[in-house]
């Protein structure tokens, strides 16, 4: 069972700065400064529940995060090895890069644990992943859960028959696509992303999802982007990330 | 080289894995029967079998850096990383890998693309395997042959879930050695 830890401000402010923060000998990091562990100050008081579907239930507006106890060096491991890129695809945006954390092999092994943890033994069959990113983490989940991977993709990349699903962006729409028949009415699905900006694309994934009568237990990223809202697109569907980056 | 010639004659789980990759005819266009492994991805014990086949071949061939091609070769390329302790290096189309990049062009059969690598991801003389789901004319692992190469790495293996018959008895590409564990389904049908 895992224990319900409250962090107080002082704590976490205190577990940022103890922290060493490991650097790959090849990596430039962006001005030489390793990517920051921004946590905004709610989450200090988000407490991590039980996981039961009672909790689900009752999830609070705030997305849960993993635990930010101080006996949890993982959390900070892995959000240290996350690169942050500025103006990438354009000006003004801060973009996350977890290649980084693919090229480090404790940071991605811990990173799959978390979710893994979370996750087994919890009757979930399905495990839908976004392209690209999603590919990355959404299979090794799979396999040591025991459930089937199921690849959400751009349009007219599946081939035979799809069901797609319109999302908007920020000029135009896109939409992602399933095979029909990868899962079936019933099924427990969680889904997976690198991140969660705006939520337009989890959202259209727990739609599709929907349609074919599949219950989405929760949407899973390794980062969220708070200021984008995106958990608000998620209606009923808890979110569950481990980094926040503000 | 084929994995049944290679050590793995009669294993069962080659005939799971090959059973559970679906066929779909004219895809992307017509006279193309398509290899769809989302059906292998769907069967957790043939996934899982896959994954087993390749971590076996690698584990002990002190291989530090996993490549996998984008975007089906992401679906296999982790798990394997993961579990012999390697890095993953997501090999991209243009303009998604965010930073300093270098690109590699590659024919296809009307036109050519370009596959991207981040810079800095690899030491000089690191082992290295190159993963994607399938392997045709072999113009994509060839580019991300070229790529790694360029940045000092030794590619050990290109490694692939399906062979198509151009690589029969093809064991080396562009000099590496090639290894593929099922042939198509669905070819005897044809001959």
């Amino acid at each position: 069972m895992q224990t319900i830890i409250i962090s107080s401000p002082l704590v976490s402010h205190r577990l940022s700065l103890a922290l060493p923060v490991p650097r790959s000998p090849l990596i430039n990091y962006h001005h030489g400064a390793p990517p920051s562990i921004r946590l905004s100050s709610h989450r200090f008081t988000n407490s991590l529940r039980l996981f039961s579907s009672a909790a689900a239930a009752a999830a609070s507006r705030d997305s849960e995060m993993a635990t930010e106890d101080v006996q949890d060096p993982r959390i900070a491991k892995i959000a240290a090895s996350i690169r942050v890129i500025p103006d990438f695809p354009k000006p003004g945006i801060m973009f996350q890069d977890i290649t980084t954390l693919l090229l480090d092999t404790e940071a991605f092994k811990d990173t799959i644990a978390l979710f893994v943890d979370r996750y087994k033994g919890k009757d979930i069959s399905v495990v839908a992943g976004v392209e690209a990113r999603g590919f990355i983490f959404g299979p090794p989940i799979a396999l040591a859960i025991g459930a089937k991977f199921v690849p959400m993709r751009k349009p007219k990349k599946l081939p035979g028959k799809v069901i797609s699903e319109e999302y908007s962006l920020e000029y135009g729409t896109d939409k992602i696509e399933m095979h029909v028949g990868a899962v079936e009415p019933g099924e427990r699905a969680i889904i997976i992303d690198d991140l969660i900006a705006t939520g337009g694309t989890l959202a259209a994934a727990i739609r599709l999802l929907e349609r074919v009568g599949v219950k989405i237990v929760e949407c899973a990223c390794v980062i969220e982007l708070p200021e984008l809202k995106g958990k608000e697109k998620l209606g009923e569907t808890p979110l569950f990330v481990l980094v926040s980056s503000a | 080289m084929f994995a049944s010639e290679n050590g793995l004659k009669g294993d069962p789980r080659l005939e799971a894995i090959s059973a559970a990759i679906r066929v779909v005819p004219d895809f992307p266009k017509k006279g193309i029967m398509f290899q769809d492994i989302t059906t292998l991805l769907l069967d957790h014990k043939a996934f899982k079998h896959t994954i087993d086949i390749f971590v076996d071949r690698y584990r002990d061939m002190q291989i530090s850096v996993v490549a996998g091609v984008e975007a089906r070769g992401f679906l296999f390329g982790p798990s394997i990383a993961l579990a012999i302790g390697a890095k993953f290096i997501p090999l991209r189309k243009p303009g998604k890998l965010p930073g300093k990049v270098i690109s590699e062009s590659y024919e296809l059969e009307y036109g050519h693309d370009r596959l991207e690598m981040h810079v800095g991801t690899v030491e000089p003389r690191e082992r290295v395997i190159i993963i994607d789901d399938l392997v045709a004319t072999g113009g994509t692992l060839s580019a991300a042959i070229s790529l790694l190469e360029s940045q000092g790495a030794e590619v050990v293996e290109c490694a692939c879930v399906i062979g198509l018959p151009e690589v029969k008895g093809q064991h080396k590409l562009k000099g590496k050695p090639l290894y593929v564990l099922v042939e198509p389904s669905g070819v005897d049908e044809f001959c």
